[in-house]
């Protein structure tokens, strides 16, 4: 493999939380010839090698795929999500998009749903509390139905592919000035309501996600579109207009 | 209603209710404006117009409607700012936004909120419970509230502040008119750009409208 880019000395300022409970504190490396073909997790691994060899608590951090389809990677990199590289998460940012001698802070997604675990790495279940609470279609047990049975416009499949690209990282939630979960649940929302089989349950779905979002101490919208800014898939706000059309929608026709 | 969950107490439901009472009140101030600006035709057009328009019975209807539209627009504000700030305890030590999302007009929405709340009662005790001078205009006995206005903006500072807190508006209205539209689930990529930029220049005219009436009022001195 060429090495195209040069090797850098980078100064870390690392969010390290021992536990839940634990108030938490800024600590800082200092990493030298840090390659810059490098991906910012690779940077992370060589900073918790030297951690580990030198008998100290390496950095933990969510990290799975490493190729931008998990959602696992979650890091608020010199105050964005996933870092200044649009429409990636933090694990296909690489140390190229950084200088020479730049400090960079890192710090977990910071909302009250959102709770650190250790470090790094957060408590995304709220989310799946979401999806739990109405994210799913009915269907019928036995052999799956021939797969044209089903008319769809071609609009709405795409549509509907388009929000499904959310890999529910939670981005959205950690940029978002009042930390509110509206894309991740619209976009969740979205991909089964533009689909026939997703309206059996359609005036359910709305009003439950919506409800359980609102449980789990997510914040409001006010339209900044900051999340869809940070978006690592790029999930598009007419995703909550529609979910505010499905909720109202919901709300008025139920009994 | 399906589950426990109140359309009003939910976090769509309110933001709804903060668009539908946000509209009202676009709507009111956009109606005020065209009204004062009957100032420039001189102090019988305005003296009037404001004849007419509280002369009315049905005033108390719509004021009181008004009223509770902005009662209910500053509830509903304040309670969300608080859930807002409720949802994230623990700032980010870096706060560095994308610069393709929150703008200046949508990132200071609380505090021009606020800017405009105390105008709004300074405004009134200036002006609706301001001095009152009569004058006759074709025989009708009225109020010269055209002679209270300008009296009112002779102090160069009472225009500072009113231009101040018109472009509070401006900028309030120019987030406000197109989130609206957002809101209540209106997103359409033919037409939510030409909302964008009808909301820009609803907040540009209002802010100009208001502030030049104000300048043109002190010059009357």
């Amino acid at each position: 493999m060429s090495d195209n880019g040069q090797n850098i000395t980078v100064h870390l300022k690392i969010w390290r939380q021992k536990n839940r409970k634990d108030d938490g504190r800024f600590e800082d490396y200092t990493l030298n010839d840090v390659s810059q073909d490098m991906s910012f997790l690779e940077m992370l691994d060589v900073l918790n090698n030297k951690l580990v060899r030198d008998g100290k608590d390496p950095v933990a951090f969510d990290h799975d795929c490493r190729e931008g389809i998990c959602g696992m990677c979650s890091l608020m990199i010199n105050g964005q999500a996933h870092g200044p590289m649009r429409a990636t998460t933090t694990c296909q940012l690489h140390m190229r998009s950084f200088n020479d001698n730049e400090t960079i802070v890192i710090e977990p997604w910071r909302a009250q749903a959102f709770p650190v675990i250790k470090d790094l790495m957060t408590d995304r279940s709220s989310f799946d509390k979401i999806i739990s609470s109405g994210g799913f279609v009915s269907v019928n047990v036995g052999n799956a139905q021939d797969a044209n049975t089903l008319p769809i416009k071609k609009e709405n499949a795409d549509l509907a592919m388009d929000a499904a690209a959310c890999i529910g990282c939670g981005a959205c939630v950690a940029s978002c000035p009042n930390a509110s979960a509206m894309l991740f649940a619209s976009a969740k929302i979205s991909q089964l309501a533009l689909l026939p089989q997703g309206q059996v349950e359609a005036k359910e779905r709305a009003a439950e996600m919506v409800k359980t979002m609102d449980e789990e101490g997510f914040g409001n919208c006010t339209n900044h579109a900051e999340c869809e800014a940070s978006c690592p898939k790029e999930i598009n706000l007419s995703n909550i207009a529609r979910m505010n059309r499905e909720f109202f929608k919901s709300k008025l026709t139920s009994k | 209603m399906i589950g426990s969950h109140n359309y009003f107490t939910s976090s769509i439901g309110k933001k709804q209710i903060m668009a539908l009472t946000g509209f009202g009140l676009v709507g009111f101030t956009l109606s005020h404006l065209l009204g004062n600006l009957l100032i420039f035709l001189g102090p019988d057009a305005f003296n009037f117009y404001a004849y007419k328009l509280t002369s009315n019975p049905l005033i108390y209807v719509a004021e009181a409607g008004l009223l509770g539209m902005f009662l209910l627009h500053i509830c509903l504000a304040v309670i969300l700012k608080l859930q807002n700030m409720a949802a994230r305890p623990h700032g980010y030590y870096v706060k560095n936004r994308t610069g393709r999302g929150e703008t200046i007009a949508s990132a200071t929405m609380p505090y021009t909120g606020l800017i405009l709340l105390v105008f709004i009662i300074i405004h009134l005790l200036n002006f609706k419970f301001g001095s009152n001078y009569p004058t006759t205009v074709d025989g009708v006995q009225m109020r010269d509230l055209y002679r209270t206005v300008v009296e009112y903006f002779a102090n160069p500072l009472y225009v500072v502040w009113y231009v101040f807190a018109m472009l509070a508006l401006g900028l309030h209205t120019s987030h406000g008119f197109q989130s609206m539209f957002q809101s209540w689930g209106i997103n359409h990529s033919k037409y939510t750009p030409i909302i964008q930029a009808a909301s820009l220049a609803y907040g540009v005219v209002v802010a100009f409208g208001f502030s030049a009436l104000a300048i043109f009022c002190h010059f009357q001195n």
